[in-house]
């Protein structure tokens, strides 16, 4: 026995030995639940885009941070006119595409003009709507001017969709992606995985990876054995379902969940009968059990929310509490509408887990207080049609995931039919002011006001369920944007 | 047998064309608009009207049609919406999972059906055919994702012996590759093989009955002799169109269990690309999969007409 | 293989003797007539109510409490096997009844016309054929959403062909028989014939195919509730139960077991009873014997 135990603690020893004698790795498999279609993020909504290429491959003006603050990117320093309209940026100098195209001023000019154009077909074209003109001052030097005062430009500017591609390889982006990161496109198995590799020529701080490999990994079942095995060492968003705990004991693995920009919400129709009586959508909201909800849809790992406001970010106020989950009163909130029998209607939901779980628990949760909802599971091109653009549904669930979008609630005709004058001044005013402790003040009003009057009803913020080897160092904790920033990822040993 | 041969022809080429308005019609009505998916929640309606003039989706429907056949008919079968290379190239890089995969299953359930038929046919109505008969019974019985499941239960999760799921493609070495699809392919070959192996014992029994089987055997042929040599290859017909059923249905079938271990094959494109309303891919993948359908029947009635003349007339 | 069946020229007594010798025949419908039991019980009693979610008792394994143990909503995994079989029952039996229902008037009046409406009918037939049936049903729930129904829809139109096929090849065996030329010479029309001397013929053979078809067409509902496509919740359904299960197979493995299971031995039961029926009733059967 005793025999037995040293030859295994030899064997361990020189096994030990062995790996630490090669010297730090330098390559980093990662995995991602969904295939982007293409990798131009200035061609296409899918969030893998912007996941795989933002900061790696493609880099915009300004660049977000971890904490979502705005940090100097392809631009190094900006100056602002005094009536907040002109944005004048001193770029980079020395910057190269990967197809070895110089970067320039005029770049810059012909990404926005290209993404502001009249045909333009870049998914975020509402971040452009407020450039008027683009000059490129010279080759160093680009102006930009504004129809008025923009709190958020400097932001809009790092956002994935604002990326600055060459005037020669915009066209070709989606399938060979030409940009200034420090990374490349190496190839791209389609169906199975995407490699970038260190572009040797990147202006900036070289990265500490050779090669990162994206590969496509769907659900649990095939992350957690992917993981243990040690196939894939990472995974910014793991689909862990149940299996978290697994991971979360293993030594080996470092678990970080961090926060998202996705607020997951029960959206309502709010034109359509009964959902246009304030005390049915407040029934809703009384009836439903965010901690349930949490639990099935998100493993209790999503943080409740009461407004439409990730708790990440600078401004949110906790509103949580101002309808709890009480049946008594959600029926008497049903009875003030008239509706004390109850109503049936229909619940559409896209084909993701946290609105497929989460709609089962509603669905039995608003069966207590005698409304019965029929749930018809749709794939995303019609909820996109039906739901989002033709405004066809009652109720459904989805996380929407952009970053500062709590005035899609004064957009006219978005799918919500919600009309609020007093909050559409408000975010009219939030919109032309850069002061930021004022825009601090507009914006808990804004929450205030959503959470009293429920456009929607707030279930989480999405975590981020962040995995990885414990020896990797530099991945993202929390998401901001939807991105995997490798520029200060390295192996540490 | 000019004549015939010449009337299957067209009537198989006549089948293509009703298949491809088919599929083209299905594929109209299917509801969703893949410009709107592809730019997302923030797009205006007129951004979604230029990619729809891009795509070409705002043409008259019959223009449309008339151009995808056409080039169907010089094998160019339209560029991916979604991924924007052309469908040719998606298929050709699908192709080379899927069909080792359904080669694989094939094999796999020829070699484990075969023994198994003439075993039980040799001992019809003993222990051992009711045994392994019973068996059979049980795998024609087991869906075979959830079949599947078990397997990666077993085999992934819980020995790690391979991949739970994924295909790191050809270049990464034959082995890795056929590793990845060993699970896969037992998956698919235990209820073909099931079925087959039942086929194969009936179809023995058959011929074993017949005056020439006999004959050999009271020439005094030995027993084995009989059965592996004259019995069985008189076997084959039935056998093999059974055979070339569950190739097409390989092809085709395996959808689901592409699905369950996430092999990048034509099943998992062409169910993607219906949920992503990647329309031009579906149409492209369906006819190439009807087109093998109608080939691999084809080729079944020929070898039937050239074996068996009597059968030309009936047909 | 079916083909070969004909009518039975046998007492109905002599029919049960040889039905109670059949072993595939006992087992298969002991099996399928505990199956039927089950749904049926699952209408007035299950262990635990499958339509309340308690999320506090998600993903037990099998206890005292929970046999089966309970899924990642906190239900009990055996009730839902017992009300997850009426939804299995009800879309192959109805899918079957819809490829009968089309698919033998089609497939006799064929056979009774003979010419070029047979040789359309059977190009047809060929048409459904060529299409892959897994990948059709998909397209049809895409075009009109997943649902129960829409998977009864799916699996139905491709029993059409199966049945017409088995219809027609069964009604050209009868139709040169002397009871038939009989009957058109007494003058009645190739519709009565075929209602009154063709179907009471070809039913044993229709019976066979059913129960294959009924086989087929639960693996078919399992096969499209577990890509999503089938029944939706709170309707516990097999298939949907293993769809669930598949993301869960480190954590829960339960929750895959046991629906499979049910799935198989409800598949075996029809399977064995319809090879049950043919033995019986084919009369080759007395020399394989």
């Amino acid at each position: 026995m005793k025999l037995w135990k040293t030859i295994l603690a030899a064997s361990v020893l020189s096994l030990a030995a062995a790996t630490s004698a090669f010297a730090a790795r330098t390559d980093l498999t990662l995995g991602i639940v969904l295939e982007p279609p293409h990798l131009d993020p200035t061609a296409g909504a899918a969030a893998a885009i912007g996941e795989i290429t933002y900061a790696n491959v493609f880099e915009g003006l300004t660049r977000i941070d971890d904490n979502g603050q705005v940090q100097p990117g392809l631009a190094e320093s900006w100056a602002v006119s005094d009536d907040g309209k002109v944005y004048t940026f001193k770029l980079h100098s020395g910057v190269k595409f990967h197809d070895g195209s110089a970067f320039s001023a005029d770049d810059v000019k012909f990404s926005l003009d290209r993404a502001r154009a009249k045909d333009s077909l870049n998914p975020q074209k509402p971040l452009f709507a407020h450039i008027t003109d683009v000059t490129a001052v010279d080759p160093a030097t680009v102006k930009v001017t504004l129809d008025g005062p923009q709190g958020d430009f400097l932001y809009d500017m790092g956002q994935v969709a604002a990326v600055i591609v060459g005037k020669a390889s915009a066209d070709g982006n989606k399938d060979k992606p030409i940009g200034t990161g420090p990374f490349k496109l190496d190839h791209w198995a389609k169906g199975s995985e995407i490699t970038l590799v260190k572009n040797q020529d990147y202006w900036g701080t070289q990265a500490a990876l050779d090669k990162a490999t994206f590969r496509i990994v769907p659900d649990a079942a095939a992350a957690v054995p992917a993981l243990l095995s040690g196939d894939i060492q990472a995974f910014a968003n793991m689909p862990a379902q149940d299996a978290l705990a697994q991971v979360q004991s293993d030594p080996r693995f470092t678990v970080v969940i961090g926060a998202t920009e996705g607020e997951t919400i029960l959206s309502i129709n709010n034109k359509k009968p009964p959902f246009d009586k304030l005390a049915v959508r407040q029934a809703l909201a009384s009836a439903i059990d965010r901690s349930a909800i949490i639990e099935a849809a998100s493993n209790g790992l999503g943080k409740p929310i009461g407004s439409h406001f990730s708790p990440g970010d600078a401004g949110y106020v906790d509103l949580t509490g101002v309808y709890p989950h009480d049946i008594a009163k959600a029926k008497a909130y049903l009875k003030e509408a008239g509706l004390e029998n109850g109503f049936s209607a229909t619940l559409k939901l896209p084909p993701v887990p946290y609105a497929r779980d989460g709609g089962q628990v509603i669905q039995s949760e608003l069966k207590e207080i005698g409304v019965d909802l029929q749930i018809i599971p749709v794939e995303w091109a019609e909820w996109l049609s039906q739901v989002f653009t033709n405004k066809d549904y009652d109720l459904t669930i989805v996380s929407h995931v952009e970053p500062n979008d709590i005035d899609i609630y004064s957009r006219p005709d978005y799918y919500f039919q919600y009309e609020n004058p007093k909050f559409n001044d408000v975010i009219k005013e939030l919109g032309s002011t850069v002061d930021k402790d004022k825009r601090l003040e507009l914006l808990g009003e804004a929450q205030k006001i959503l959470a009293h009057d429920v456009p929607a009803v707030y279930l989480f913020e999405l975590p981020k369920i962040g995995v990885w080897d414990a020896k990797l160092q530099g991945m993202w904790t929390n998401w901001p944007i939807e991105a995997d920033d490798l520029t200060k990822v390295k192996w540490t040993d | 047998m000019t004549a015939y041969l010449l009337k299957r022809l067209i009537i198989a080429a006549l089948t293509l064309v009703l298949a491809s308005m088919v599929v083209f019609a299905v594929m109209e009505i299917l509801p969703g608009d893949p410009a709107r998916l592809m730019l997302g929640l923030n797009a205006s309606a007129d951004q979604v009207e230029v990619l729809r003039n891009q795509m070409g989706l705002n043409a008259p429907l019959v223009l449309r049609y008339l151009h995808w056949a056409g080039g169907l008919l010089s094998l160019d079968f339209g560029r991916s919406y979604t991924y924007s290379v052309p469908v040719i190239d998606l298929v050709r890089e699908r192709v080379a999972v899927s069909l080792p995969l359904a080669l694989i299953a094939l094999a796999l359930s020829t070699i484990i059906a075969i023994p198994v038929g003439v075993f039980s046919a040799s001992r019809q109505g003993r222990a051992g055919d009711t045994l392994t008969m019973g068996a059979a019974q049980l795998g024609v019985a087991v869906p075979n994702f959830w079949f599947a499941l078990m397997l990666i239960y077993l085999f992934a999760v819980w020995l790690r012996l391979v991949p739970a799921g994924g295909f790191l493609g050809w270049s990464a070495g034959i082995w890795p590759a056929l590793k990845s699809l060993i699970l896969p392919a037992v998956a698919l070959a235990l209820p073909q093989a099931a079925i087959l192996a039942r086929v194969a014992r009936s179809a023995l029994i058959e011929v074993l009955n017949e005056d020439y089987i006999r004959t050999a055997r009271a020439k005094g042929l030995p027993y084995r002799t009989v059965l592996w040599r004259h019995a069985l290859r008189n076997a084959m017909i039935p056998v093999l169109t059974i055979l070339g059923l569950q190739f097409a249905f390989l092809l085709a079938g395996t959808i689901i269990i592409e699905n369950v271990f996430y092999l990048p094959g034509l099943g998992r494109l062409v169910f993607q690309a219906i949920t992503q309303r990647d329309l031009i891919v579906v149409e492209g993948v369906v006819m190439l999969l009807v087109a093998a359908v109608i080939l691999i029947n084809l080729l079944v009635d020929f070898s039937y007409a050239i074996v068996d003349p009597r059968l030309r007339g009936r047909q | 293989m079916t083909a070969r069946i004909y009518l039975p020229e046998e007492t109905l007594a002599g029919v049960l003797a040889k039905a109670f010798g059949n072993r595939s025949f006992l087992i298969g419908f002991a099996i399928t007539l505990l199956v039927a039991a089950i749904a049926l019980l699952s209408f007035a009693w299950t262990p635990y109510d499958v339509t309340k979610l308690v999320i506090a008792d998600k993903t037990q394994p099998p206890s005292w409490a929970h046999w089966f143990g309970t899924d990642h909503f906190g239900r009990d995994i055996l009730s839902m096997i017992m009300v997850g079989a009426r939804n299995s029952i009800a879309v192959a039996l109805v899918a079957v009844g819809i490829g009968m229902g089309i698919g033998v008037p089609l497939g006799t009046f064929a056979a009774a016309r003979g010419g070029l409406a047979d040789e359309a009918l059977m190009r047809l037939n060929d048409l459904v054929f060529a299409f892959p049936a897994l990948l059709s049903a998909i397209m049809i729930t895409a075009i009109f959403g997943p649902g129960a129904v829409n998977a009864i829809i799916a699996i139905g139109i491709f029993n059409i062909p199966v049945f017409a096929r088995v219809a027609r090849a069964g009604a050209l065996a009868i139709w040169p028989r002397e009871f038939i030329l009989a009957a058109r010479a007494a003058g009645k029309g190739a519709t009565q014939i075929t209602v009154e001397h063709v179907l009471p013929n070809i039913a044993t053979l229709l019976l066979v195919q059913g129960t294959i078809q009924f086989a087929l067409g639960i693996l078919a509902e399992a096969g499209l509730s577990y890509v999503g496509l089938g029944a939706q919740p709170p309707m516990p359904s097999w298939g949907r139960m293993l769809f669930d299960a598949q993301t869960r197979m480190v954590t829960a493995p339960w929750m895959a077991i046991f629906p499979g299971m049910a799935i198989v031995i409800t598949v075996l039961g029809l399977n064995l009873l319809g090879d049950g029926i043919a033995d019986i009733l084919d009369p080759k059967s007395r020399r394989r014997r």
